[in-house]
């Protein structure tokens, strides 16, 4: 029955999720933005971070509700940008996996920042620009 | 009534949607009373995907991010001329193996992700070369996928020769299942064989197929990440990462189709299902496959005296659990799994070297040689 009602809110989640999508009107740039993000996440990250971004335990980080991904906005771009190694400390939990660069471009990079901070409960008004990406160095 | 009548078909959909699975029936244990350990001699290392031995005992790693290292006297030495490698999402600097009379003809080759050809983006790249001063000379393109995209998955690889001397190597569906896999007409999904020169044998499964990519030699893989022959009977093992679940290993046959996407242990990422069916006519079975996903990269079956009660067992990295596991197979059927060294690290790589010792590659750390605990 757990599964049931799980994979009935999974469902229902995405069909909220597809309606809001089909309603985004084409002049708002960060829900642009955010779309081709989507489409970024599901290439380069959902394999490690699944699809609703809650990682895997002890393995790889969350990025749902992730106080690193909130409160280390640079760190953040930065391993996304040239890859993330040593320990980091998530939710509480230490994590010490090997990210390699991914190899995306700066425009890239802005946007699935601009979709993993905008996804499953995370909320960041303020645009992840191209310029803000390709100022953070290694 | 309507709502109610909508929500029960949504509540249909969605039981039908979230596949089940059945979990692996073998599981992995902890060992019991491990005789060996691991001795770190290779520190510092990020990704090393491929590790080559040389006959003077030194050592060939391969860096995703594209770098070429040569390891010799405790001296890494940072190979020049390496061809420019298009690193995306899992693409980078490959596998890396010498050919078997290396002694007398020194060819090195190497699987990579190239840009080269029409196209944005890039594809799996084979290359050979020789290393002279620290530098890679007289390289040759023996093979180059196509086309080239900017999707970032699923780019193999590794490379194997066999008793034979035919070359094998691999390349993913690169992100693009439902097109590449199961075409012959198309690269990616697959296992080729080559002749050492990259040359295409002419026993080649489709050489007379029309349009086929004639270096084929067996299709509907997804992404295989360790290969391996067999000491004892010189077939080419294989081991590929399924999606969510359904991670395989298999024996690779002339021509064989292995099935992906059409037939699959594994579901969506998201947790519904891409096929109904499990097995069909002509296409094969895997030996074995992992739900839940280890993420499985790098294979090795024991030949070694070192270890004589791992005769005959397939080594395996877990990239996902950051173990290795150990395999145990009773006429080609695995029968018990162990996790060994658990908690060391993404374990990229694994392979049994000509001195006898099985070395692993773990990233972020480096590589480890198995040896015997004191």
């Amino acid at each position: 029955m757990k599964l049931i009602t799980n994979c009935f809110l999974a469902l229902a989640t995405l069909f909220i999720f597809h309606s809001k999508t089909n309603s985004y009107t084409s002049q708002d740039p960060l829900k642009e933005s955010i779309e081709r993000g989507r489409e970024i996440y599901t290439d380069f990250c959902m394999s490690c971070h699944l699809p609703n971004g809650e990682g895997v335990e002890n393995v790889y980080p969350p990025l749902a509700k992730s106080d690193y991904l909130i409160k280390n906005h640079e760190a953040s771009i930065r391993g996304i940008k040239y890859g993330q190694q040593g320990e980091i400390v998530v939710n509480g939990k230490t994590y010490n996996s090997n990210m390699a660069a991914l190899g995306l471009s700066d425009d890239e990079v802005a946007d699935v920042m601009n979709y993993i901070t905008n996804s499953w409960g995370n909320k960041n008004d303020k645009i992840v620009t191209i310029e803000e990406v390709s100022k953070v160095k290694k | 009534m309507k709502k109610i009548h909508s929500l029960l078909i949504i509540v249909f959909i969605a039981i039908n949607a979230c596949a089940q699975q059945t979990d692996s029936e073998i599981k992995a244990k902890e060992p019991n009373n491990l005789s060996y350990t691991t001795e770190l001699v290779v520190p510092e290392l990020s990704i090393p995907w491929g590790m080559a031995f040389l006959p003077d005992g030194s050592m060939l790693i391969t860096e995703k991010s594209g770098e070429l290292i040569h390891f010799k006297n405790g001296v890494k030495t940072t190979i020049e001329g390496v061809p420019e490698v298009y690193v995306r999402g899992q693409g980078g600097l490959l596998d890396i193996e010498i050919h078997p009379d290396y002694k007398n003809n020194g060819w090195i080759y190497i699987t990579y992700a190239s840009s080269e050809g029409e196209g944005d983006g890039g594809n799996t790249a084979l290359i050979r070369a020789k290393l002279i001063d620290n530098t890679l000379v007289e390289l040759q393109q023996l093979y180059k996928a196509g086309p080239n995209t900017k999707k970032g998955q699923h780019w193999g690889s590794r490379i194997e020769f066999d008793n034979d001397g035919y070359l094998y190597f691999s390349i993913g569906d690169r992100g693009n299942r439902d097109v590449n896999p199961q075409d012959i007409t198309r690269d990616c999904g697959k296992i080729y064989r080559l002749n050492d020169d990259g040359s295409i044998p002419n026993d080649n499964p489709f050489i007379d197929t029309e349009n086929a990519k004639t270096a084929i030699f067996s299709y509907g893989h997804r992404n295989p990440q360790g290969m391996a022959k067999n000491p004892f009977t010189g077939a080419i093992w294989v081991n590929e990462h399924g999606p969510k679940g359904g991670d395989e290993i298999n024996i690779i046959e002339k021509g064989k189709n292995f099935g992906w996407p059409v037939i699959s242990y594994g579901i969506n990422y998201s947790g519904t299902s891409f096929t109904d069916i499990t097995e069909k006519e002509g296409m094969e079975q895997p030996l074995f496959y992992w739900v839940p996903s280890i993420a499985p990269s790098g294979m090795a079956i024991v030949s070694s005296k070192k270890y004589p009660d791992w005769e005959t067992n397939v080594l395996v990295g877990s990239l996902k659990f950051k173990y290795l596991e150990r395999l145990i197979l009773e006429n080609n059927e695995v029968v018990k799994r162990e996790k060994l060294f658990e908690d060391i690290g993404r374990v990229r790589n694994v392979v049994q070297a000509p001195d006898g010792f099985i070395y692993i590659a773990v990233e972020g750390k480096g590589i480890y040689k198995i040896v015997h605990q004191e």
